[in-house]
């Protein structure tokens, strides 16, 4: 049932997007049409339920107060946690490297669709910033923290593809000259976010 | 015969001293740290960095405090990212510069730790975040790779300087109308229990805007920007 709970927060209670405006600057530029915003956004699900985990996994053995008591009794002093932006932007970089890699071998239809949204993803503030709230939220395990990470994968992909169908529509309608393009996209996301501030009221 | 050596050891030493004549702060430099104030501001038609733009733009201070940190940053990536541009594997350079970039946010975040504990725990993670703020790793690809030490660092402090000045506005209406206040300082009069004990705007009736404290009004304030923006500066307009 936590997991349950974890899953539907992360998605909509907690939006990358509508809470804490994580990856915009791609949510705004490859928005434009449907097709190339559901690549970007399972391209980002994907990363996303990868790093997390392993950065989890990086934060409790390495990097945390304590983490490296599992050395012996003289390490247990050592706070490496000063280190963690760097390790993680590391793991990430080369798991989309190496995601990249394996994609392209393994399932070239896949890659195709995927092929140059991936390497755009190593600089989503998103999926750094899943690793610093995973870090932030203090998980009980590595189940937890794969939850979170698919969830917010989730949403993110959610919002990216409500607003490309609204771009898409709002083509054909007349708005005034100085509000197209980036202003327009801008009210209809603080329009959204205030829509999905309803799901605050949720308690789960 | 005489003429041809005379032109030869001419033409090098002309050159080089024409290359060094051009001032500091020339035309071109200028520009460089003007433009992105408006034309080419990085989050009004650059579209970079708005993350960070929206998250942290409650108060002033933080916003403030923030700009700065973005600036240090950008500054010194651009200028470390052109000192090293041509060893620099193209295959790779994306990992060197988040790198280069996550080094000095480390900097940046043990600073504020030091000095300014309070705004950094208001700030959180957004800290962090200025790695992959896309400002940062935008203006490296398209200008600090193919550029010159000193124009890399002029060029960061300018797009810093427009990222900074877009969360300043925003920053100013949304303490201003969603609180009431300036820097934390009561601006509009002191709001008491009831009408009797208020003073200023407050004894007139007038209420705080909650709305411009929750997340969406940030995203609100930065339409309305960019409408304003470019009905003045019509050359921005884009095709639909």
């Amino acid at each position: 049932m936590d997991y349950v709970n974890l899953f539907v927060r992360s998605i909509f209670i907690e939006n990358m997007v509508f809470a804490y405006f994580l990856g915009m600057c791609s949510y705004l530029a490859v928005s434009k049409t449907v097709n190339t915003a559901v690549g970007l956004g399972a391209a980002v699900i994907f990363v996303l339920s990868i790093t997390v985990p392993i950065n989890f996994l990086l934060d409790n053995y390495l990097l945390r107060p304590g983490a490296l008591s599992w050395m012996g009794e003289e390490y247990a002093s050592i706070d490496l946690s000063f280190l963690s932006f760097i390790m993680f932007i590391a793991v990430i970089a080369s798991m989309v490297q190496l995601v990249e890699m394996i994609v392209e071998r393994f399932a070239p239809a896949l890659y195709g669709a995927l092929g140059i949204f991936l390497p755009l993803i190593a600089v989503n503030c998103a999926i750094l910033g899943g690793s610093l709230f995973m870090q932030q939220k203090d998980f009980a395990g590595i189940g937890e923290a794969a939850t979170y990470g698919l969830g917010s994968g989730i949403g993110w992909f959610l919002a990216i593809l409500a607003i490309a169908a609204i771009r898409e529509k709002i083509t054909y309608s007349n708005v005034p000259a100085p509000l197209r393009g980036l202003g327009i996209t801008f009210i209809i996301t603080g329009l959204m976010a205030l829509g999905f501030m309803s799901f605050m009221g949720i308690k789960l | 015969m005489a003429n041809k050596k005379d032109n030869k050891e001419k033409s090098p030493l002309v050159l080089f001293v024409a290359e060094e004549k051009e001032p500091l702060f020339s035309k071109k430099n200028r520009k460089l740290l003007t433009d992105p104030l408006d034309d080419n501001n990085p989050i009004t038609v650059q579209v970079l960095g708005i993350c960070s733009a929206l998250a942290i733009t409650v108060q002033l201070k933080p916003a403030i405090v923030m700009a700065i940190a973005v600036m240090a940053v950008m500054a010194f990536a651009n200028m470390i990212i052109s000192m090293i541009r041509n060893l620099i594997p193209n295959r790779i350079r994306i990992i060197v510069q988040l790198v280069v970039v996550a080094a000095l946010v480390i900097l940046v975040d043990q600073v504020l730790k030091a000095f300014a504990y309070d705004v950094s725990k208001e700030l959180s993670v957004f800290v962090g975040l200025i790695i992959t703020n896309c400002i940062v790793m935008g203006r490296l690809e398209a200008f600090a790779l193919g550029n010159g030490v000193w124009k890399s660092f002029l060029d960061g402090i300018g797009n810093a300087a427009g990222y900074g000045l877009i969360l300043v506005i925003v920053a100013f209406f949304r303490e201003l109308l969603g609180s009431g206040k300036l820097f934390g300082f009561e601006v509009l009069g002191h709001k008491g229990a009831t009408l009797a004990e208020s003073t200023g705007l407050y004894a007139l009736g007038y209420e705080n805007n909650g709305l411009m404290l929750l997340s969406p009004a940030a995203l609100l304030v930065v339409g309305v920007l960019i409408w304003v923006q470019r009905s003045r500066n019509r050359k921005l307009i884009e095709k639909n």
